[in-house]
């Protein structure tokens, strides 16, 4: 399975921020790498289908998908199995050892508003992964990480990502060095 | 009140609290008394019920469709301004008294209703609405899930406001309709023979009726809250 977007422009009130994009997105990693405000969001939000563009065409995206977004997107009252439950109707069985592995306790039973901003962001990702997706949208998923917490992430990615296009944005390459990078300018 | 009450024949025209709340404990025991209370509550709490079903419902069909709330504006807009007694006497004209005071109370409690929930949905997080998408999150778990908690605010401070609002109209409903069994025909009778202890005692039956329906229905509320999205 791949993604295919060519010549696609996107802009905002007369600024554009996609200009002509043409990229393939194959199975596994492929990086949206720019600097901030220079159209990797607004890319991944037109793959969602959330935006429209302005010229150009998107084929093969009509597939399911997860995504990390910019912001973590979580119900704040709830706690990690509730949140799980909410955006994937059950908890799925392997919930527990995945959530292990990014250092989160599946079985804490406090409002995620009480959590600190990392850990917000890896059961955001950890909500991507157990999604039943033929593709991934990650934007900027490594937010607020540190360096082994990043490394976790990452090879989770690379491991539950497998066999699926997965478009991570990031602005920061380290340790996506194999990956075949989409370079957005802006404008 | 009590001062007013003191004056020697004073009692006539203003009952002390001490006479109001005798009276008050002479008519508990008697069936016509459970009987009135019974009968205005049903109508006025039931539309007050009713109401906020239509509110919401409207609410929900207005938040996505610019051309119903547009159209519902100007009618929401005289239900606010128009005096009450004035709604009472006209649709007296088309109801019989017995259904008056349920439509009256239903009336007031419209706009607060509609117009709150309204303002909840139209302040739902479009972000987590996307996420819902993408993760093609069925609408019965996004309607709970997302837009029950974000409503549930609005709409209990609506609730709160109209709760008050349907029991002042819906009383001066049956006080002008004189719906036979009800406080407002009670109101009315104490008014025409100058019986202020009963007038300020079914005052109280009111006051105390608007309290507990007030404090049960903003319960039930507090309860959903708590269960919703878990």
């Amino acid at each position: 399975m791949e993604i295919r977007v060519e010549g696609l422009c996107k802009s905002y009130g007369g600024k554009a921020v996609l200009t002509n994009l043409t990229a393939v997105f194959r199975p596994g990693i492929t990086c949206a790498a720019a600097p901030s405000g220079t159209g990797k969001t607004t890319l991944l939000r037109l793959l969602l289908g959330l935006e429209r563009p302005d010229a150009g065409s998107i084929r093969g995206a009509g597939c399911r998908w997860a995504a990390v977004f910019q912001e973590d997107r979580l119900l704040e009252d709830l706690s990690a199995a509730g949140n799980l439950r909410f955006a994937l109707g059950e908890v799925p069985g392997e919930a527990g050892a995945l959530l292990a592995r990014l250092g989160l306790d599946l079985s804490d039973p406090q409002p995620v508003r009480a959590w600190s901003g990392g850990m917000k962001r890896r059961l955001a990702l950890a909500r991507a992964l157990l999604a039943p997706a033929e593709a991934l949208a990650l934007d900027e998923p490594f937010t607020g990480l540190d360096g082994e917490n990043r490394a976790r992430c990452l090879e989770l990615i690379r491991e539950r990502g497998r066999g699926k296009p997965v478009l991570l944005a990031t602005h920061d390459l380290t340790g996506l060095e194999d990956a075949p990078v989409v370079r957005l300018g802006g404008g | 009140m009590a001062l007013a009450a003191a004056v020697p024949g004073g009692g006539l025209l203003l009952a002390s609290p001490v006479q109001a709340a005798l009276r008050l404990f002479q008519l508990l025991p008697s069936a016509a008394f459970w009987q009135a209370a019974g009968n205005s509550s049903l109508r006025i709490f039931g539309g007050f019920l009713l109401s906020c079903a239509l509110a919401a419902l409207l609410a929900a069909l207005a938040a996505g469709r610019p051309w119903l709330r547009d159209l519902l504006a100007p009618p929401v807009a005289a239900v606010k301004a128009v005096p009450v007694a004035s709604f009472i006497i006209l649709a007296l004209v088309w109801l019989d008294s017995r259904s008056l005071s349920l439509f009256i109370s239903a009336l007031m409690v419209f706009p607060p209703v509609y117009l709150n929930v309204l303002e909840g949905l139209c302040r739902t997080d479009r972000k987590l609405l996307e996420l819902a998408r993408v993760y093609r999150i069925p609408l019965r778990r996004r309607i709970w899930g997302i837009y029950v908690p974000q409503v549930l605010p609005y709409f209990r401070s609506a609730a709160s406001l109209a709760l008050g609002l349907c029991w002042k109209a819906g009383a001066a409903a049956e006080v002008i309709g004189l719906p036979a069994g009800t406080i407002g025909e009670r109101l009315y009778t104490a008014k025409i023979y100058l019986q202020t202890p009963d007038l300020f005692a079914w005052t109280a039956v009111i006051l105390i009726l608007a309290a507990v329906f007030e404090r049960l229905f903003l319960a039930a509320v507090d309860l959903l809250a708590g269960k919703a999205g878990r």
